[in-house]
């Protein structure tokens, strides 16, 4: 985040600019608002012109709630070319990968097909983002990964994109977001789950979307800071859902990373699933192990925007309580809530733990040699 | 398990009305007409299904009726065996749930006499909290204000999961009277199903809404804080009731983070969130959300840097522990003592 607020700079920058990292959450943007529409059939360029996307939410453009910086994106982030911040591969070369060794850069763009009432829409235009992904960054810089975008409220359309793009290198994980019109362990995304164990893809779980349900359990918010906030309780409420549904026992080889919710929430989130899994275990006999057990084995966090406490020992006992093994480095480029590599883990992390957090976790996951 | 101390104070016992024919003597002619020639049944929140292990401990569950109907039995199992001075009886029957805001405020009212009548009056031990019926803030406010010269009542009380956020200011006559009037706002959790019970949408399970209190109780400590009400109101106390407490210091953080970067937003919110938590809000006790192991528990109070969030309480007769073991391992005598008797007595003027 804004690091003229963080204390002791030097002593938390320890990092060599050389180290290799994985940014496992950069955010691609379309330079104009028409650069889709190759990778879309005439009658989907004629729809959007006519009627826009039609989603699970009342703005036409720009979010509800408005966001900090415009397109919540870095000022310094605006590509020299002119642009959005994020559209420009050489400026993102520039800024991001180069500079700070950036070694797997995994794509998860927003903005896309998601969230979207109808769902044929929905799934053109998750698939024309899936072929920019390739035409506009991994077929241009091997170091970027890209994230299979689907069609999310639609199970079985989900998981036709996923087997079409299994096996393609260019791809390294799923992406869903949180809020979606059920909690994420329901059924109707099941054949989004089989799909990516049988590709062998992890579900990136990226915070946001909409599913037209008020985004407390108390109705719609005011701010802006409780919509970010609230990215936690949503991953918390969908990884649970995940969990008591059988999602985790019943695809025993699917792995889900959280992505941009932050992680301080996972170990009480795991505890309270085991205490009351305890007592009433026998509503949820597909649930045949701890809740803790199929987190800890399957679940993945990504680490921007990483919880700030003001004494930074005590992050580290919820880093140990989750598992160094389970964290992946993120800046969030271009977003304004960037965090940056030399400034997120102090000095007193042994080099085996740092190097996982920075890189070794993340070539494991995705499967990146 | 540490050792409890005699003279303290349970932040949260439930009472159960027995039927909603028990309020007929505390509604006037009207509303028992209404009650009684339209049919309604019984107001059960599905909160906490009857037969769910986790709405009565075992050995605390009666023969017959429902948990926590008897005085007899919260005496038997909770006020003598852990030694109270006090206990706060905190209703959770289904009022919030009715969608008309005058039979909402009916049956408010007759709930809080008949707590008065049939508990408070039959053992000096007790003290009660005032429910509101929140949708007509007005009718709230009055409702608070009636009950309020009856020191017995120490606490107001609202449901984690409502209509709004609680920060919102709409709200905001109930916080003055409140803090007017030396009363805390108890939020327990529990929802009036008006909003899907996770932001996600709705869930399938009882325990998936049961696990879910923690992330209502997170988004409402956010819109607390943001919108002002502690800005607004520094003397108002709330404390949140059978919320869990290992998310605190996490949830914290996240927030204090964000509160930084864009405060320009909510510029009114002029301290800290740490601070603010620090001085006005409070949790109680049970369930407590986190593993047995002393040499984790000590961490998590240490994430706290505070030995006043925490109020004791056995959450009575919700299933949390078994026996007298309320207070988990590693507890120090010292914060046992703030536990049980100084941060309940701090929390709650009306105890003196």
């Amino acid at each position: 985040m804004n690091i003229q607020f963080r204390e002791n700079q030097e002593a938390a920058s320890t990092l060599t600019a050389k180290t290799a990292i994985a940014d496992c959450d950069i955010h691609p943007a379309r330079a104009t608002r028409t650069e889709l529409y190759p990778y879309l059939a005439k009658r989907w360029q004629h729809h959007l012109e006519v009627y826009g996307v039609h989603a699970y939410q009342g703005m036409m453009e720009g979010p509800p709630y408005p966001k900090a910086q415009p397109n919540a994106s870095r000022r310094d982030a605006y590509p020299p070319e002119g642009g959005p911040q994020g559209s420009s591969l050489s400026f993102m070369q520039q800024q991001l990968l180069d500079p700070n060794n950036v070694q797997l850069g995994v794509l998860n763009p927003l903005n896309t097909g998601q969230g979207i009432r109808n769902h044929e829409l929905s799934a053109a235009l998750c698939s024309a983002i899936n072929d920019w992904q390739i035409d506009k960054w991994t077929s241009k810089d091997k170091r970027l990964k890209a994230s299979i975008v689907v069609g999310n409220e639609d199970g079985l359309s989900a998981a036709a994109e996923i087997r079409e793009r299994a096996g393609d290198k260019n791809f390294v994980q799923v992406l869903l977001l949180s809020r979606n019109v059920e909690p994420l362990g329901q059924r109707r995304y099941w054949p989004i789950y089989q799909a990516a164990e049988e590709a062998g893809l992890p579900v990136g779980v990226h915070a946001f979307g909409f599913g037209g349900n008020p985004i407390t359990p108390s109705g719609w918010p005011s701010y802006y800071i409780e919509e970010m906030v609230g990215h936690s309780q949503c991953q918390q409420s969908a990884l649970a859902s995940l969990v008591l549904e059988g999602v985790f026992e019943r695809f025993p080889n699917l792995k889900m990373v959280m992505i941009e919710a932050g992680f301080g929430w996972a170990p009480s989130l795991a505890w309270r699933l085991d205490k009351a899994w305890q007592r009433l275990r026998s509503e949820v006999p597909h649930v045949k192990r701890p809740p803790s057990e199929y987190i800890r084995e399957q679940v993945w966090w990504t680490t921007q925007p990483m919880e700030d406490p003001e004494r930074r020992e005590d992050l580290f006992d919820v880093i140990k309580w989750i598992g160094w093994d389970r964290l992946l480095f993120a800046t969030d480029y271009p977003h304004w809530d960037y965090d940056e590599p030399s400034r997120v883990l102090p000095a007193g992390v042994s080099e085996a733990n740092r190097e996982a957090f920075y890189l070794g976790n993340a070539k494991k996951l995705y499967g990146i040699s | 398990m540490a050792s409890l101390i005699a003279g303290g104070v349970d932040c949260d016992v439930h009472p159960a009305v027995p039927h909603l024919t028990s309020l007929l003597p505390y509604l006037n002619d009207y509303w028992r007409d209404q009650v009684t020639t339209r049919g309604m049944v019984d107001l059960v929140s599905q909160s906490y299904p009857q037969n769910s292990p986790i709405t009565a401990r075992p050995d605390w569950r009666p023969e017959k009726g429902k948990p926590g109907e008897s005085l007899s039995d919260m005496q038997r199992h909770v006020l003598d065996p852990f030694q109270l001075s006090y206990a706060i009886c905190n209703p959770l029957y289904g009022v919030q749930m009715v969608f008309s805001e005058d039979m909402q405020a009916a049956f408010c009212r007759a709930l809080n006499d008949w707590l008065a009548k049939e508990w408070l009056d039959h053992d000096s031990r007790l003290r009660g909290s005032i429910v509101i019926p929140t949708q007509n803030i007005e009718k709230a406010v009055a409702e608070l204000e009636r009950c309020a010269p009856d020191r017995r009542f120490v606490q107001v009380l609202m449901l984690v999961m409502g209509d709004t956020p609680l920060g919102k200011r709409a709200l905001w006559p109930i916080y003055e009277a409140a803090e007017r009037l030396d009363l805390p706002i108890g939020v327990h959790a529990g929802s009036a199903y008006h909003n899907p019970p996770t932001a996600v949408g709705w869930g399938s399970y009882h325990i998936e809404d049961y696990v879910g209190q923690a992330q209502a109780f997170q988004t409402q400590l956010t819109s607390l804080i943001v919108e002002g009400v502690f800005a607004k109101y520094p003397r108002l106390k709330m404390v949140m009731l059978e919320s869990g407490v290992s998310w605190i210091s996490p949830y914290l953080w996240r927030l204090h983070k964000f509160w930084r970067g864009v405060r320009m937003e909510t510029p009114w919110v002029d301290r800290a969130p740490l601070e603010l938590v620090r001085s006005n809000i409070r949790f109680s006790l049970q369930p407590f959300d986190a593993p047995p192991q002393p040499e984790t528990l000590i961490r998590l109070f240490e994430h706290m840097q505070s030995d006043e969030l925490v109020l004791f309480s056995t959450d009575y007769p919700h299933w949390q522990f078994d026996g007298l073991d309320a207070l988990p391992e590693g507890l120090s005598p010292d914060l046992v003592r703030k536990i049980m008797i100084d941060n309940p007595h701090a929390t709650y003027p009306r105890l003196k």
